[in-house]
């Protein structure tokens, strides 16, 4: 079977954000983008499930500038077969990536299609649900783990009070949570080969979706500061503090 | 105007994160609230006492047990065309169903609004909170899920809202439920709890978070723990404050053992009074704490477990 994974370029996990004076967004300019981190997982599990012979192709499908296919290479290099750039200079919401890739899902016939459960720029955690939606497929949300037994995918889900296990029929869309695996470093002899990998390009328009933005970004502000407050010197002044300054126990 | 509210219970009643999102539809007009799954006797009754609630809407079927997403989405696409607002917790079920209705109703979903401006615009954290968007919505319906450390919950009852059947068409047979294995604990749970203690790398070991245990039993706490104390092993994953765990804004947040990375900071910046105990000075977290102790954390807690067992 095939499976897609899409991944997503954003700003590297390690770099503190800064909102942009004017307001506007998040400053990106000269700032080391990656692919993110719940991608990677993603990429990882579509890799693993190849080396277990459940998969038999890997295609990674990033969305966005130009720059993106250096995300897609990324995924070739840690094991995805051939990739797909939708070239976009627009904002493009989770409903419209949905959209771009329920077409693609149309073209390539995939079984599986594997996500991260959210991006850690936009923290929409949504695309994978509709995406799901989209096929009229079944989902496997916050996955920490799975398992491919004939037409049934079997995932363990990360929910509030612990783990859930749910049946799905294939196909299926499984977005990753922290603890599905620990992606592997790309070697360098595979990040060679992933050069020559190929990476076909589209714009929106060749696969027919409209992506014009639902959300307006008003506007982005930093978020109230907390200021660092005292520092007591025991147990006992900590407690009596709690007590009678905080008055919270 | 009127918003459609999806409910989680528990045999206790309501759940907090849900009584939260009821608070931010309140801010929107008039509330109508969903119970779906089976045996809702207990959980309607405690649907229709929330304040501010005007009907509960009852969905009982097999096949919404557990709230599963393809049913609860298909059942909150034909309950749709009633309401200009449908909302949910961020919680697994909230963030699992929401989207998924967003995509059926051709509508980019609002995730985890922290404020309502009005009608069409909210405020949300991007970036793991180190930015707060205001985003407007052009869609006709909105999908919303709410933060729900940023709602003051309705009370838990107060009110006396009619309750109504709602009879439910066929529903996708695509998902089935197979197990859970959910934490039993005596406490209260992270994002409801009234003081939390959270434990980080500094713990060493699972086997030392026993330690946190005496004073979270004093002090009626939940326990947390940073994703560097879930990913090394010393608890589960259902204990990770932070960005990609459990957002909570407790009045009490003791953080032990806790550098303060970023992506814990975005979990429990929110709450009232926040106290560090690390060994570090240097430690970030001393920066947002308000209260900082500066010392071995293997010492600190025996002392603290006794001067609160004193006082």
């Amino acid at each position: 079977m095939k499976i897609i994974v899409p991944v997503k370029r954003v700003v590297d996990y390690n770099v503190k954000v800064r909102v942009k004076s004017d307001g506007t967004g998040i400053e990106t300019a000269g700032v080391k983008m990656s692919m993110n981190p719940f991608d990677e997982i993603a990429v990882e599990e579509a890799v693993r499930l190849k080396e277990k012979g459940v998969a038999t192709e890997i295609i990674a499908v990033s969305m966005g500038v130009p720059q993106c296919a250096e995300t897609i290479r990324t995924a070739l290099a840690m094991g995805a077969d051939r990739g797909i750039l939708v070239e976009s200079d627009a904002d493009l919401q989770p409903l419209a990536v949905a959209k771009l890739l329920k077409a693609i899902v149309d073209q390539e016939q995939p079984q599986i299609v594997i996500l991260g459960k959210q991006a850690i720029d936009d923290d929409m955690s949504a695309t994978g649900q509709m995406l799901a939606a989209l096929l009229g497929w079944s989902q496997g949300t916050f996955a920490s783990k799975l398992s491919v037994e004939g037409e049934t995918l079997t995932v363990t889900r990360e929910v509030d009070g612990g783990l859930e296990t749910v049946a799905l029929k294939l196909p299926s869309i499984v977005t990753t949570d922290l603890r599905l695996n620990e992606p592997r470093y790309a070697s360098l002899p595979n990040i060679m080969k992933a050069r020559k990998k190929p990476i076909a390009n589209m714009k929106p328009a060749d696969l027919g979706v409209d992506v014009t933005p639902r959300l307006t970004i008003i506007k982005v502000s930093e978020p109230p500061k907390r200021k660092a407050g005292q520092k007591v010197k025991d147990v006992a002044e900590l407690v009596s503090k709690l007590k009678t300054e905080a008055k919270v126990i | 105007m009127t918003s459609l509210v999806l409910l989680e219970f528990d045999a206790t009643g309501i759940k907090q994160p849900s009584r939260s999102a009821v608070a931010a539809a309140t801010a929107l007009g008039e509330v109508h609230v969903l119970v779906a799954g089976i045996d809702l006797a207990g959980a309607s009754a405690a649907a229709a006492k929330l304040p501010g609630v005007s009907k509960v809407l009852v969905a009982d079927n097999p096949a919404l047990d557990h709230l599963l997403a393809e049913p609860t989405a298909a059942l909150l696409l034909a309950l749709a065309p009633n309401y200009s607002h449908l909302l949910a917790a961020t919680t697994a079920v909230g963030k699992n169903v929401m989207p998924r209705v967003a995509a059926l109703l051709d509508v980019q979903p609002i995730s985890d609004i922290s404020g309502v401006e009005d009608a069409d615009t909210f405020i949300r954290p991007i970036y793991a909170g180190n930015g707060l968007a205001t985003v407007k919505s052009s869609d006709s319906k909105k999908i919303i899920t709410v933060r729900a450390a940023s709602f003051d919950p309705v009370a838990a009852d107060g009110g006396s809202a009619p309750t109504e059947n709602v009879t439910v068409g066929e529903l996708p047979g695509l998902s089935k439920f197979v197990s859970a294995e959910l934490s039993k604990s005596e406490r209260p749970e992270l994002t409801a709890a009234r003081v939390v203690i959270s434990g980080g790398r500094g713990m060493q070991n699972g086997e030392n978070f026993k330690l946190i245990e005496p004073i979270a039993d004093k002090l009626g706490a939940a326990v947390g723990a940073s994703r560097a104390a879930v990913d090394a092993g010393f608890v589960p994953n259902e204990f990770q404050v932070g960005q990609t765990g459990k957002i909570v804004a407790p009045e009490l947040y003791i953080a032990v053992g806790i550098s303060g990375a970023i992506q814990h900071l975005a979990g429990m910046k929110d709450s009232k009074v926040i106290v560090a105990i690390n060994k570090d000075e240097e430690a970030p977290i001393f920066q947002v704490a308000d209260y900082g102790l500066v010392a071995d954390l293997f010492t600190a807690l025996p002392e603290l477990a006794a001067e609160l067992e004193r006082s």
